[in-house]
């Protein structure tokens, strides 16, 4: 592997990792939130201010919603050094099928058959997309 | 792992799909109308927000981020990552039908292989749960308060 092409894999790999840490930690934040609509204190627009405070000081959101925010830095720094034809499905597939086992080993959730399926579906349908 | 999505969760759900790749579409198109930004021009940026598309396209993905992290409160990542994948179809169909691009066999094929991939994962339940997810069932497995 030459150094450029080196290069090129592991700037896809850090945004990937990043996605990746960024949709665990937003995902794990909201679910200890729970259900935004119970913390609805009252009807209408002025209610959704409980809900709003609830998430912008949960840590594990925050922290997520930073990792996201470097995500399309380094995203755009990729897309200036390899070409968006690969960089696109490639960037996809590999953070679909990383936040499939994150989700398995991290957020201990049940990943059956059917989500394993979907998740390599997704993937061979966007690198079909990207021809 | 239950399955109990009221009409109200399947229209986040939709919303999910329909605003990412809606309010992409918009600022790409926006962005296309405002030219090119450097460096050297750094104050097009600016100019950008006066960009109807792009105001659109910022707030249909200022949408898509409360509806998605609305979504993630009562469903697994891997039962809503299907639906932002779904994104990729609607921008398809919408180059095709909308801007009538040419979409070969290979983004057919594409577009279908999704579309089971969501069916796959609809059809399924939406959130594990966990001892934790209920502290006061804990609490009375444990037997403290007989």
């Amino acid at each position: 592997m030459s150094p450029h092409v080196f290069h090129q894999w592991s700037a896809i790999l850090f945004v990937v990792v990043l996605a990746i840490t960024g949709e665990c930690l937003i995902a794990a934040g909201m679910r200890g939130l729970g259900d935004l609509d119970r913390l609805r204190t009252r009807s209408g627009l002025l209610g959704y201010l409980g809900p709003v405070r609830a998430v912008l000081s949960n840590p594990l959101f925050l922290t997520g919603a930073l990792c996201m925010a470097l995500n399309f830095f380094a995203m755009l720094y990729t897309l200036s050094i390899v070409e968006l034809s690969l960089a696109a499905p490639a960037i996809a597939s590999l953070t679909y099928i990383g936040n499939t086992v994150a989700a398995k080993l991290f957020l201990d959730e049940n990943v059956d058959r059917r989500r394993w399926l979907a998740a390599l579906f997704v993937c061979a349908g966007v690198v079909l997309l990207a021809k | 792992m239950k399955h109990t999505l009221s009409p109200q969760r399947y229209l986040i759900l939709f919303a999910v799909m329909l605003t990412a790749s809606v309010g992409d579409t918009l600022l790409s198109r926006g962005m296309s109308q405002v030219g090119a930004v450097d460096l050297h021009h750094l104050g097009l940026l600016l100019h950008a927000l006066t960009n109807l598309n792009v105001i659109a396209g910022i707030l249909l993905l200022i949408g898509f981020f409360a509806s998605y992290t609305t979504a993630l409160s009562w469903a697994d990542l891997t039962f809503v990552m299907p639906a932002t994948a779904f994104g990729y179809v609607v921008i398809a169909l919408l180059s095709r039908f909308w801007l009538h691009e040419y979409l070969s066999p290979y983004r057919w094929a594409g577009i279908v292989l999704i579309v089971c991939a969501v069916g796959f994962v609809a059809n399924g339940p939406s959130r594990t749960e966990h001892p934790s997810d209920h502290p006061e069932l804990d609490l009375m497995d444990s037997g403290v308060g007989r």
